[in-house]
Protein backbone atom coordinates (compact mmCIF):
# COMPACT_ATOMS: atom_id res chain seq x y z
CA UNK A 1 0.00 0.00 0.00
CA UNK A 2 1.16 3.50 -0.80
CA UNK A 3 1.07 6.01 1.98
CA UNK A 4 -0.51 9.38 1.18
CA UNK A 5 2.89 10.98 1.03
CA UNK A 6 4.15 8.47 -1.52
CA UNK A 7 1.02 8.94 -3.56
CA UNK A 8 1.44 12.71 -3.53
CA UNK A 9 5.06 12.40 -4.64
CA UNK A 10 4.05 10.04 -7.40
CA UNK A 11 1.41 12.47 -8.70
CA UNK A 12 3.84 15.36 -8.53
CA UNK A 13 6.47 13.58 -10.59
CA UNK A 14 3.90 12.35 -13.08
CA UNK A 15 2.89 15.97 -13.63
CA UNK A 16 6.53 16.97 -14.08
CA UNK A 17 7.14 14.16 -16.54
CA UNK A 18 4.16 15.01 -18.69
CA UNK A 19 4.74 18.77 -18.52
CA UNK A 20 7.00 18.72 -21.56
CA UNK A 21 4.27 17.00 -23.49
CA UNK A 22 1.85 19.81 -22.63
CA UNK A 23 4.43 22.40 -23.61
CA UNK A 24 5.01 20.67 -26.94
CA UNK A 25 1.27 20.42 -27.56
CA UNK A 26 0.89 24.11 -26.64
CA UNK A 27 3.65 25.23 -28.99
CA UNK A 28 2.28 23.18 -31.87
CA UNK A 29 -1.19 24.56 -31.20
CA UNK A 30 0.01 28.18 -31.24
CA UNK A 31 2.07 27.61 -34.39
CA UNK A 32 -0.95 26.23 -36.23
CA UNK A 33 -3.39 28.75 -34.81
CA UNK A 34 -1.27 31.74 -35.80
CA UNK A 35 -0.23 30.47 -39.22
CA UNK A 36 -3.47 28.93 -40.52
CA UNK A 37 -5.25 32.27 -41.19
CA UNK A 38 -2.61 32.84 -43.86
CA UNK A 39 -4.39 30.33 -46.12
CA UNK A 40 -7.25 32.75 -46.67
CA UNK A 41 -5.00 35.83 -46.75
CA UNK A 42 -2.32 34.85 -49.25
CA UNK A 43 -2.45 32.84 -52.46
CA UNK A 44 -0.48 29.61 -52.23
CA UNK A 45 1.46 30.57 -55.36
CA UNK A 46 2.36 33.86 -53.72
CA UNK A 47 3.48 32.11 -50.52
CA UNK A 48 5.77 29.74 -52.42
CA UNK A 49 6.97 32.50 -54.72
CA UNK A 50 10.37 34.08 -55.12
CA UNK A 51 9.59 37.55 -53.78
CA UNK A 52 9.69 38.31 -50.06
CA UNK A 53 8.60 41.94 -49.66
CA UNK A 54 6.27 41.77 -46.66
CA UNK A 55 6.20 45.53 -46.03
CA UNK A 56 5.72 46.69 -49.62
CA UNK A 57 2.46 47.76 -51.13
CA UNK A 58 1.21 45.32 -52.42
CA UNK A 59 3.11 42.95 -50.14
CA UNK A 60 4.79 39.81 -51.44
CA UNK A 61 5.09 36.78 -49.19
CA UNK A 62 7.16 34.37 -51.26
CA UNK A 63 9.21 32.31 -48.81
CA UNK A 64 11.44 30.56 -51.37
CA UNK A 65 14.32 33.03 -50.88
CA UNK A 66 14.22 32.27 -47.15
CA UNK A 67 14.02 28.50 -47.66
CA UNK A 68 16.89 28.65 -50.15
CA UNK A 69 18.83 30.83 -47.75
CA UNK A 70 18.51 28.11 -45.12
CA UNK A 71 19.43 25.43 -47.66
CA UNK A 72 22.58 27.20 -48.82
CA UNK A 73 23.75 27.83 -45.28
CA UNK A 74 23.07 24.23 -44.35
CA UNK A 75 24.91 22.91 -47.40
CA UNK A 76 27.89 25.15 -46.70
CA UNK A 77 27.94 24.16 -43.04
CA UNK A 78 27.86 20.46 -43.92
CA UNK A 79 31.05 20.87 -45.95
CA UNK A 80 32.70 22.03 -42.74
CA UNK A 81 31.13 19.93 -40.01
CA UNK A 82 30.98 16.55 -41.73
CA UNK A 83 34.68 16.11 -42.52
CA UNK A 84 35.89 17.89 -39.38
CA UNK A 85 33.34 16.30 -37.06
CA UNK A 86 33.72 12.74 -38.34
CA UNK A 87 37.48 13.16 -38.64
CA UNK A 88 37.66 14.29 -35.03
CA UNK A 89 35.52 11.33 -33.95
CA UNK A 90 37.74 8.85 -35.79
CA UNK A 91 40.86 10.37 -34.33
CA UNK A 92 39.52 10.35 -30.77
CA UNK A 93 38.23 6.80 -31.17
CA UNK A 94 41.18 5.14 -32.81
CA UNK A 95 44.36 7.20 -32.68
CA UNK A 96 44.26 9.47 -29.67
CA UNK A 97 46.32 8.42 -26.66
CA UNK A 98 44.42 8.34 -23.34
CA UNK A 99 46.05 11.70 -22.52
CA UNK A 100 44.92 13.28 -25.79
CA UNK A 101 41.42 11.91 -25.26
CA UNK A 102 41.31 13.59 -21.87
CA UNK A 103 42.02 16.91 -23.53
CA UNK A 104 40.09 16.54 -26.78
CA UNK A 105 36.76 15.35 -25.42
CA UNK A 106 36.23 18.25 -22.98
CA UNK A 107 37.47 20.73 -25.60
CA UNK A 108 34.81 19.48 -28.01
CA UNK A 109 32.18 19.78 -25.28
CA UNK A 110 33.25 23.35 -24.53
CA UNK A 111 33.07 24.25 -28.22
CA UNK A 112 29.50 22.95 -28.11
CA UNK A 113 28.67 25.04 -25.06
CA UNK A 114 29.73 28.42 -26.43
CA UNK A 115 26.66 30.70 -26.75
CA UNK A 116 25.63 31.24 -30.34
CA UNK A 117 25.95 35.01 -30.03
CA UNK A 118 29.67 34.51 -29.39
CA UNK A 119 29.90 32.55 -32.60
CA UNK A 120 28.11 35.47 -34.22
CA UNK A 121 30.73 37.94 -32.97
CA UNK A 122 33.47 35.64 -34.12
CA UNK A 123 31.82 35.38 -37.55
CA UNK A 124 31.29 39.16 -37.93
CA UNK A 125 34.68 40.30 -36.69
CA UNK A 126 36.99 37.58 -37.98
CA UNK A 127 35.45 35.29 -40.56
CA UNK A 128 33.50 37.91 -42.54
CA UNK A 129 36.42 40.32 -43.11
CA UNK A 130 38.63 37.36 -43.93
CA UNK A 131 36.19 36.05 -46.53
CA UNK A 132 35.65 39.54 -47.92
CA UNK A 133 39.38 40.13 -48.44
CA UNK A 134 40.10 36.65 -49.66
CA UNK A 135 37.50 36.69 -52.42
CA UNK A 136 37.40 40.44 -52.94
CA UNK A 137 33.62 40.71 -52.59
CA UNK A 138 31.50 43.71 -51.52
CA UNK A 139 30.53 42.23 -48.15
CA UNK A 140 31.83 39.36 -46.05
CA UNK A 141 28.39 38.84 -44.57
CA UNK A 142 27.21 36.17 -46.99
CA UNK A 143 26.15 32.54 -47.37
CA UNK A 144 29.75 31.35 -47.29
CA UNK A 145 30.55 33.05 -43.99
CA UNK A 146 27.30 31.84 -42.44
CA UNK A 147 28.05 28.31 -43.65
CA UNK A 148 31.57 28.37 -42.24
CA UNK A 149 30.53 29.66 -38.83
CA UNK A 150 27.53 27.34 -38.51
CA UNK A 151 29.68 24.46 -39.68
CA UNK A 152 32.12 25.12 -36.86
CA UNK A 153 29.20 25.35 -34.44
CA UNK A 154 27.92 21.94 -35.54
CA UNK A 155 31.29 20.16 -35.21
CA UNK A 156 30.73 19.25 -31.53
CA UNK A 157 27.35 17.66 -32.30
CA UNK A 158 28.71 15.61 -35.17
CA UNK A 159 31.99 14.75 -33.46
CA UNK A 160 30.65 13.65 -30.10
CA UNK A 161 27.67 11.70 -31.47
CA UNK A 162 29.87 10.01 -34.10
CA UNK A 163 32.38 9.12 -31.44
CA UNK A 164 29.56 7.62 -29.37
CA UNK A 165 28.44 5.59 -32.39
CA UNK A 166 31.97 4.26 -32.91
CA UNK A 167 32.36 3.40 -29.23
CA UNK A 168 29.05 1.53 -29.24
CA UNK A 169 30.44 -0.94 -31.77
CA UNK A 170 31.07 -4.00 -29.60
CA UNK A 171 34.72 -4.67 -28.90
CA UNK A 172 34.12 -8.26 -29.95
CA UNK A 173 33.92 -7.16 -33.61
CA UNK A 174 37.30 -5.57 -33.29
CA UNK A 175 38.74 -8.67 -31.67
CA UNK A 176 37.26 -10.92 -34.35
CA UNK A 177 38.78 -8.78 -37.07
CA UNK A 178 42.23 -8.63 -35.50
CA UNK A 179 42.15 -12.37 -34.81
CA UNK A 180 41.74 -12.97 -38.55
CA UNK A 181 44.92 -11.06 -39.21
CA UNK A 182 43.40 -7.72 -40.15
CA UNK A 183 45.41 -4.60 -39.40
CA UNK A 184 44.13 -1.49 -37.68
CA UNK A 185 43.15 0.30 -40.90
CA UNK A 186 41.27 -2.69 -42.33
CA UNK A 187 39.47 -3.19 -39.05
CA UNK A 188 38.47 0.47 -38.91
CA UNK A 189 37.31 0.83 -42.51
CA UNK A 190 35.75 -2.58 -43.09
CA UNK A 191 34.28 -3.45 -39.70
CA UNK A 192 34.00 -0.52 -37.30
CA UNK A 193 32.89 2.26 -39.66
CA UNK A 194 30.29 0.15 -41.52
CA UNK A 195 28.93 -1.03 -38.16
CA UNK A 196 28.75 2.56 -36.92
CA UNK A 197 27.55 4.04 -40.22
CA UNK A 198 23.96 4.59 -39.20
CA UNK A 199 25.04 6.13 -35.91
CA UNK A 200 27.33 8.47 -37.81
CA UNK A 201 24.55 9.47 -40.21
CA UNK A 202 22.34 10.16 -37.20
CA UNK A 203 24.97 12.55 -35.90
CA UNK A 204 25.04 14.39 -39.23
CA UNK A 205 21.25 14.68 -39.31
CA UNK A 206 21.16 16.06 -35.77
CA UNK A 207 23.96 18.45 -36.75
CA UNK A 208 21.82 19.61 -39.69
CA UNK A 209 18.87 20.02 -37.37
CA UNK A 210 20.97 22.32 -35.21
CA UNK A 211 22.17 24.31 -38.24
CA UNK A 212 18.69 24.78 -39.71
CA UNK A 213 17.27 25.96 -36.39
CA UNK A 214 20.17 28.24 -35.46
CA UNK A 215 19.06 31.86 -35.32
CA UNK A 216 21.33 34.32 -33.58
CA UNK A 217 24.48 33.49 -35.49
CA UNK A 218 22.89 33.53 -38.94
CA UNK A 219 21.15 36.76 -38.09
CA UNK A 220 24.55 38.30 -37.43
CA UNK A 221 26.62 36.89 -40.27
CA UNK A 222 24.39 35.98 -43.20
CA UNK A 223 23.88 39.53 -44.51
CA UNK A 224 20.11 39.56 -44.23
CA UNK A 225 18.99 40.16 -47.80
CA UNK A 226 15.91 38.19 -48.74
CA UNK A 227 16.71 37.47 -52.37
CA UNK A 228 17.16 34.18 -54.14
CA UNK A 229 20.85 33.33 -53.58
CA UNK A 230 22.82 32.77 -56.77
CA UNK A 231 26.21 32.09 -55.25
CA UNK A 232 27.86 31.52 -51.88
CA UNK A 233 29.04 35.13 -51.99
CA UNK A 234 25.49 36.53 -51.90
CA UNK A 235 24.07 37.89 -48.66
CA UNK A 236 21.09 35.79 -47.64
CA UNK A 237 18.25 35.71 -45.16
CA UNK A 238 17.51 32.19 -43.87
CA UNK A 239 14.11 31.38 -42.35
CA UNK A 240 15.21 31.77 -38.75
CA UNK A 241 16.73 35.21 -39.22
CA UNK A 242 13.65 36.38 -41.12
CA UNK A 243 11.49 35.53 -38.14
CA UNK A 244 13.90 37.05 -35.61
CA UNK A 245 14.45 40.23 -37.59
CA UNK A 246 10.86 40.90 -38.62
CA UNK A 247 8.70 39.67 -35.76
CA UNK A 248 9.25 42.87 -33.81
CA UNK A 249 7.94 45.11 -36.57
CA UNK A 250 5.06 42.93 -37.77
CA UNK A 251 1.72 44.03 -36.33
CA UNK A 252 0.06 41.33 -34.25
CA UNK A 253 -2.61 39.59 -36.33
CA UNK A 254 -1.39 41.06 -39.61
CA UNK A 255 -0.71 39.00 -42.73
CA UNK A 256 3.02 39.47 -42.20
CA UNK A 257 2.65 38.18 -38.62
CA UNK A 258 0.81 35.08 -39.81
CA UNK A 259 3.39 34.49 -42.55
CA UNK A 260 6.23 34.54 -40.02
CA UNK A 261 4.37 31.97 -37.92
CA UNK A 262 3.95 29.84 -41.04
CA UNK A 263 7.72 29.97 -41.55
CA UNK A 264 8.12 28.88 -37.94
CA UNK A 265 5.75 25.99 -38.57
CA UNK A 266 7.77 24.91 -41.61
CA UNK A 267 10.99 25.09 -39.57
CA UNK A 268 9.38 23.03 -36.86
CA UNK A 269 8.30 20.41 -39.38
CA UNK A 270 11.79 20.26 -40.93
CA UNK A 271 13.51 19.69 -37.60
CA UNK A 272 10.77 17.23 -36.61
CA UNK A 273 11.51 15.20 -39.75
CA UNK A 274 15.26 15.35 -39.08
CA UNK A 275 14.85 14.20 -35.50
CA UNK A 276 12.44 11.44 -36.44
CA UNK A 277 14.82 10.23 -39.16
CA UNK A 278 17.69 10.25 -36.69
CA UNK A 279 15.62 8.27 -34.19
CA UNK A 280 14.56 5.68 -36.76
CA UNK A 281 18.08 5.23 -38.10
CA UNK A 282 19.64 4.85 -34.69
CA UNK A 283 16.97 2.35 -33.68
CA UNK A 284 17.74 0.26 -36.77
CA UNK A 285 21.40 0.56 -35.92
CA UNK A 286 20.93 -0.88 -32.45
CA UNK A 287 18.96 -3.77 -33.90
CA UNK A 288 21.64 -4.33 -36.53
CA UNK A 289 24.34 -4.56 -33.90
CA UNK A 290 22.23 -6.95 -31.86
CA UNK A 291 21.97 -4.49 -28.96
CA UNK A 292 18.19 -4.56 -28.85
CA UNK A 293 17.74 -8.27 -28.33
CA UNK B 1 49.50 -36.95 -40.37
CA UNK B 2 53.06 -35.85 -40.31
CA UNK B 3 52.61 -33.43 -37.44
CA UNK B 4 51.10 -36.11 -35.19
CA UNK B 5 52.54 -35.91 -31.69
CA UNK B 6 55.04 -33.30 -32.76
CA UNK B 7 55.44 -30.29 -30.55
CA UNK B 8 53.86 -27.34 -32.39
CA UNK B 9 53.99 -24.67 -29.73
CA UNK B 10 56.53 -24.44 -26.98
CA UNK B 11 55.90 -21.99 -24.16
CA UNK B 12 58.69 -21.44 -21.64
CA UNK B 13 58.72 -19.41 -18.42
CA UNK B 14 55.88 -17.16 -19.48
CA UNK B 15 54.88 -14.36 -17.13
CA UNK B 16 52.13 -11.90 -17.91
CA UNK B 17 51.17 -8.72 -16.08
CA UNK B 18 48.08 -6.52 -16.12
CA UNK B 19 49.69 -3.39 -14.69
CA UNK B 20 51.39 -4.69 -11.57
CA UNK B 21 49.16 -7.72 -11.26
CA UNK B 22 50.93 -10.90 -12.35
CA UNK B 23 48.21 -12.92 -14.07
CA UNK B 24 50.39 -15.72 -15.47
CA UNK B 25 53.17 -17.10 -13.31
CA UNK B 26 56.13 -18.82 -14.90
CA UNK B 27 54.16 -21.09 -17.21
CA UNK B 28 55.90 -23.66 -19.38
CA UNK B 29 53.84 -25.91 -21.59
CA UNK B 30 53.90 -27.64 -24.97
CA UNK B 31 51.12 -28.04 -27.50
CA UNK B 32 51.16 -31.11 -29.72
CA UNK B 33 50.12 -31.28 -33.35
CA UNK B 34 46.67 -32.74 -34.08
CA UNK B 35 45.86 -32.91 -30.40
CA UNK B 36 43.34 -31.01 -28.31
CA UNK B 37 44.74 -29.38 -25.19
CA UNK B 38 42.13 -28.28 -22.66
CA UNK B 39 42.63 -25.58 -20.03
CA UNK B 40 40.57 -25.92 -16.87
CA UNK B 41 40.55 -24.06 -13.58
CA UNK B 42 38.42 -21.63 -11.59
CA UNK B 43 37.38 -18.27 -13.06
CA UNK B 44 40.15 -15.72 -13.18
CA UNK B 45 42.95 -18.29 -13.01
CA UNK B 46 44.51 -17.04 -16.23
CA UNK B 47 43.37 -19.70 -18.73
CA UNK B 48 41.96 -17.24 -21.25
CA UNK B 49 44.78 -14.79 -20.69
CA UNK B 50 47.26 -17.55 -21.47
CA UNK B 51 45.72 -18.73 -24.73
CA UNK B 52 45.21 -15.12 -25.83
CA UNK B 53 48.99 -14.81 -25.71
CA UNK B 54 49.25 -17.41 -28.46
CA UNK B 55 47.66 -15.12 -31.06
CA UNK B 56 48.73 -11.86 -29.48
CA UNK B 57 45.20 -10.77 -28.60
CA UNK B 58 46.50 -9.35 -25.33
CA UNK B 59 48.31 -6.72 -27.38
CA UNK B 60 44.92 -5.00 -27.67
CA UNK B 61 44.75 -4.53 -23.89
CA UNK B 62 46.64 -1.49 -22.67
CA UNK B 63 49.08 -1.52 -19.76
CA UNK B 64 50.11 -5.16 -20.06
CA UNK B 65 53.54 -6.77 -20.14
CA UNK B 66 54.80 -10.23 -21.00
CA UNK B 67 58.01 -12.14 -20.30
CA UNK B 68 59.32 -15.51 -21.45
CA UNK B 69 59.07 -17.16 -24.85
CA UNK B 70 56.46 -18.98 -26.92
CA UNK B 71 57.81 -20.68 -30.01
CA UNK B 72 55.58 -21.58 -32.93
CA UNK B 73 57.48 -23.39 -35.67
CA UNK B 74 60.77 -21.97 -34.50
CA UNK B 75 59.54 -18.37 -34.27
CA UNK B 76 59.10 -16.59 -30.95
CA UNK B 77 55.55 -15.24 -30.85
CA UNK B 78 56.40 -12.97 -27.94
CA UNK B 79 59.31 -11.33 -29.71
CA UNK B 80 58.29 -7.78 -30.62
CA UNK B 81 59.87 -8.14 -34.07
CA UNK B 82 57.67 -11.06 -35.04
CA UNK B 83 54.97 -10.15 -37.56
CA UNK B 84 51.72 -10.01 -35.58
CA UNK B 85 49.54 -10.39 -38.65
CA UNK B 86 51.37 -13.55 -39.71
CA UNK B 87 50.96 -15.06 -36.24
CA UNK B 88 47.25 -14.26 -36.15
CA UNK B 89 46.70 -15.84 -39.55
CA UNK B 90 48.46 -19.01 -38.38
CA UNK B 91 46.70 -19.05 -35.01
CA UNK B 92 42.95 -18.61 -35.32
CA UNK B 93 40.57 -17.92 -32.47
CA UNK B 94 36.95 -18.64 -31.60
CA UNK B 95 35.63 -16.46 -28.80
CA UNK B 96 33.44 -17.01 -25.78
CA UNK B 97 30.48 -15.11 -27.16
CA UNK B 98 29.73 -15.72 -30.84
CA UNK B 99 30.89 -12.53 -32.56
CA UNK B 100 29.93 -12.58 -36.22
CA UNK B 101 30.19 -9.19 -37.94
CA UNK B 102 26.90 -7.41 -38.67
CA UNK B 103 27.29 -8.47 -42.29
CA UNK B 104 25.87 -11.36 -44.30
CA UNK B 105 26.88 -14.96 -43.68
CA UNK B 106 28.89 -14.89 -46.91
CA UNK B 107 30.61 -11.59 -46.15
CA UNK B 108 31.57 -12.81 -42.68
CA UNK B 109 33.64 -15.61 -44.14
CA UNK B 110 34.87 -13.70 -47.18
CA UNK B 111 36.21 -10.96 -44.90
CA UNK B 112 39.28 -12.92 -43.84
CA UNK B 113 40.12 -13.66 -47.47
CA UNK B 114 39.60 -10.09 -48.61
CA UNK B 115 41.87 -8.59 -45.98
CA UNK B 116 44.48 -11.10 -47.08
CA UNK B 117 44.29 -9.63 -50.56
CA UNK B 118 42.26 -12.38 -52.24
CA UNK B 119 40.43 -10.81 -55.19
CA UNK B 120 39.39 -13.86 -57.18
CA UNK B 121 35.59 -14.03 -56.72
CA UNK B 122 35.46 -17.68 -57.69
CA UNK B 123 38.11 -18.63 -55.17
CA UNK B 124 36.31 -16.67 -52.46
CA UNK B 125 32.95 -18.31 -53.21
CA UNK B 126 34.61 -21.72 -53.18
CA UNK B 127 36.41 -21.11 -49.88
CA UNK B 128 33.22 -19.80 -48.25
CA UNK B 129 31.42 -22.99 -49.20
CA UNK B 130 34.29 -25.25 -48.10
CA UNK B 131 34.63 -23.49 -44.77
CA UNK B 132 30.91 -23.78 -44.09
CA UNK B 133 31.09 -27.49 -44.89
CA UNK B 134 34.04 -27.94 -42.54
CA UNK B 135 32.18 -26.11 -39.79
CA UNK B 136 29.14 -28.38 -40.35
CA UNK B 137 26.97 -25.38 -41.10
CA UNK B 138 26.52 -25.55 -44.87
CA UNK B 139 23.23 -27.44 -44.88
CA UNK B 140 21.64 -25.01 -42.46
CA UNK B 141 22.71 -21.78 -44.16
CA UNK B 142 23.14 -22.62 -47.83
CA UNK B 143 19.91 -20.78 -48.66
CA UNK B 144 20.66 -17.92 -46.28
CA UNK B 145 24.15 -16.94 -47.39
CA UNK B 146 23.03 -13.37 -47.95
CA UNK B 147 21.08 -12.97 -44.72
CA UNK B 148 22.52 -10.95 -41.86
CA UNK B 149 24.60 -13.33 -39.76
CA UNK B 150 23.10 -11.92 -36.56
CA UNK B 151 19.79 -13.55 -37.49
CA UNK B 152 21.29 -17.03 -37.06
CA UNK B 153 20.83 -18.87 -33.76
CA UNK B 154 23.59 -18.66 -31.16
CA UNK B 155 24.92 -22.10 -32.02
CA UNK B 156 24.88 -21.36 -35.74
CA UNK B 157 26.64 -18.05 -35.12
CA UNK B 158 29.39 -19.84 -33.23
CA UNK B 159 29.86 -22.36 -36.04
CA UNK B 160 29.91 -19.44 -38.47
CA UNK B 161 32.73 -17.97 -36.40
CA UNK B 162 34.53 -21.29 -36.65
CA UNK B 163 34.01 -21.30 -40.44
CA UNK B 164 35.28 -17.72 -40.60
CA UNK B 165 38.38 -18.78 -38.72
CA UNK B 166 38.94 -21.86 -40.95
CA UNK B 167 38.68 -19.80 -44.13
CA UNK B 168 42.03 -18.12 -43.57
CA UNK B 169 43.66 -21.56 -43.22
CA UNK B 170 45.14 -21.39 -39.75
CA UNK B 171 47.29 -24.17 -38.31
CA UNK B 172 46.33 -23.71 -34.69
CA UNK B 173 42.83 -22.90 -33.42
CA UNK B 174 42.19 -21.44 -29.99
CA UNK B 175 38.73 -21.90 -28.49
CA UNK B 176 38.01 -19.56 -25.58
CA UNK B 177 35.02 -21.15 -23.82
CA UNK B 178 33.25 -21.61 -27.15
CA UNK B 179 30.12 -23.11 -25.62
CA UNK B 180 29.72 -20.77 -22.66
CA UNK B 181 26.61 -19.15 -24.12
CA UNK B 182 25.17 -22.14 -25.99
CA UNK B 183 22.46 -24.70 -25.26
CA UNK B 184 23.36 -28.41 -24.82
CA UNK B 185 22.49 -29.41 -28.41
CA UNK B 186 24.60 -26.63 -29.92
CA UNK B 187 27.35 -27.49 -27.44
CA UNK B 188 27.28 -31.08 -28.59
CA UNK B 189 27.63 -30.00 -32.22
CA UNK B 190 30.63 -27.82 -31.44
CA UNK B 191 32.28 -30.65 -29.52
CA UNK B 192 31.83 -33.06 -32.42
CA UNK B 193 33.27 -30.42 -34.67
CA UNK B 194 36.34 -29.99 -32.48
CA UNK B 195 37.01 -33.73 -32.61
CA UNK B 196 36.70 -33.60 -36.38
CA UNK B 197 38.92 -30.52 -36.70
CA UNK B 198 41.80 -31.96 -34.70
CA UNK B 199 42.56 -34.26 -37.64
CA UNK B 200 43.81 -31.16 -39.42
CA UNK B 201 44.60 -28.60 -36.76
CA UNK B 202 46.31 -28.18 -33.42
CA UNK B 203 43.69 -27.10 -30.91
CA UNK B 204 43.60 -25.42 -27.52
CA UNK B 205 40.34 -24.99 -25.65
CA UNK B 206 39.49 -23.13 -22.47
CA UNK B 207 36.45 -24.53 -20.73
CA UNK B 208 34.58 -24.32 -17.45
CA UNK B 209 32.83 -27.55 -18.22
CA UNK B 210 34.97 -30.40 -16.96
CA UNK B 211 32.95 -33.04 -18.78
CA UNK B 212 33.64 -31.11 -21.94
CA UNK B 213 37.38 -31.15 -21.28
CA UNK B 214 37.16 -34.91 -20.65
CA UNK B 215 35.16 -35.48 -23.84
CA UNK B 216 37.16 -33.47 -26.35
CA UNK B 217 40.74 -33.17 -25.15
CA UNK B 218 43.83 -35.34 -25.32
CA UNK B 219 45.77 -33.27 -22.83
CA UNK B 220 44.55 -31.20 -19.95
CA UNK B 221 46.22 -28.30 -18.18
CA UNK B 222 44.88 -27.35 -14.77
CA UNK B 223 45.57 -23.76 -13.76
CA UNK B 224 45.08 -22.06 -10.42
CA UNK B 225 45.82 -18.41 -9.56
CA UNK B 226 47.93 -17.91 -12.67
CA UNK B 227 50.01 -21.04 -12.19
CA UNK B 228 50.05 -24.27 -14.12
CA UNK B 229 49.39 -26.83 -11.38
CA UNK B 230 49.26 -29.94 -13.47
CA UNK B 231 49.54 -30.92 -17.12
CA UNK B 232 49.16 -34.37 -18.62
CA UNK B 233 47.02 -36.88 -20.49
CA UNK B 234 43.37 -36.02 -20.02
CA UNK B 235 42.58 -39.60 -18.97
CA UNK B 236 45.15 -39.51 -16.21
CA UNK B 237 44.29 -36.04 -14.96
CA UNK B 238 40.64 -36.97 -14.58
CA UNK B 239 41.23 -40.40 -13.02
CA UNK B 240 44.48 -40.21 -11.11
CA UNK B 241 45.58 -36.58 -10.71
CA UNK B 242 49.02 -36.20 -9.17
CA UNK B 243 48.33 -32.91 -7.41
CA UNK B 244 46.00 -32.51 -4.46
CA UNK B 245 44.71 -29.15 -5.81
CA UNK B 246 43.70 -30.78 -9.09
CA UNK B 247 41.82 -33.51 -7.28
CA UNK B 248 40.03 -30.98 -5.10
CA UNK B 249 39.00 -28.91 -8.12
CA UNK B 250 37.80 -31.91 -10.10
CA UNK B 251 35.75 -33.15 -7.16
CA UNK B 252 34.11 -29.76 -6.82
CA UNK B 253 35.68 -28.73 -3.52
CA UNK B 254 36.27 -25.24 -4.94
CA UNK B 255 35.81 -23.51 -8.24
Amino acid sequence: MYSNKERAIKILFTVFAFASMFFLAGIVFVLFKESLPLISEVELSNFFGKQWYPTYEPAEFGILPLIFGSLWVTAGALFVCVPLGIGTALYVYELASPGQKQVLKPVIEILGGIPSIVYGFFGMLIVAPFVQNLFDIPTGLCALTAGLVLGIMAIPTVASLSEDALSFVPNSFKEASYALGANRWQTLTKVIIPAAASGISTSVILGMSRIVGETMTVLMVSGGSAIMPKSFFDPIRPMTSAIAAEMGEAAVGSVHYHALFAIGLILFLITLIFNAAAEIISKKYRVKLGLDR
Amino acid sequence: MSTENKIRIEAANVNFYYGNNRAIKNMSLNFYGNKVTAFIGPSGCGKSTFIRLLNKMNDLVSDTRVEGSIYLDGEDILNKKTDVVKIRRKVGMVFQKPNPFPKTVFQNIAYGLEINGEKNKKKITQTVEESLHKAALWNEVKDRLHDNALRLSGGQQQRLCIARCLAVEPEVILFDEPCASLDPISTNKIEELILELKKQYTIAIVTHNMQQAARVSDYTAFMYLGELIEFGDTDKIFTVPREKKTEEYLSGKFG
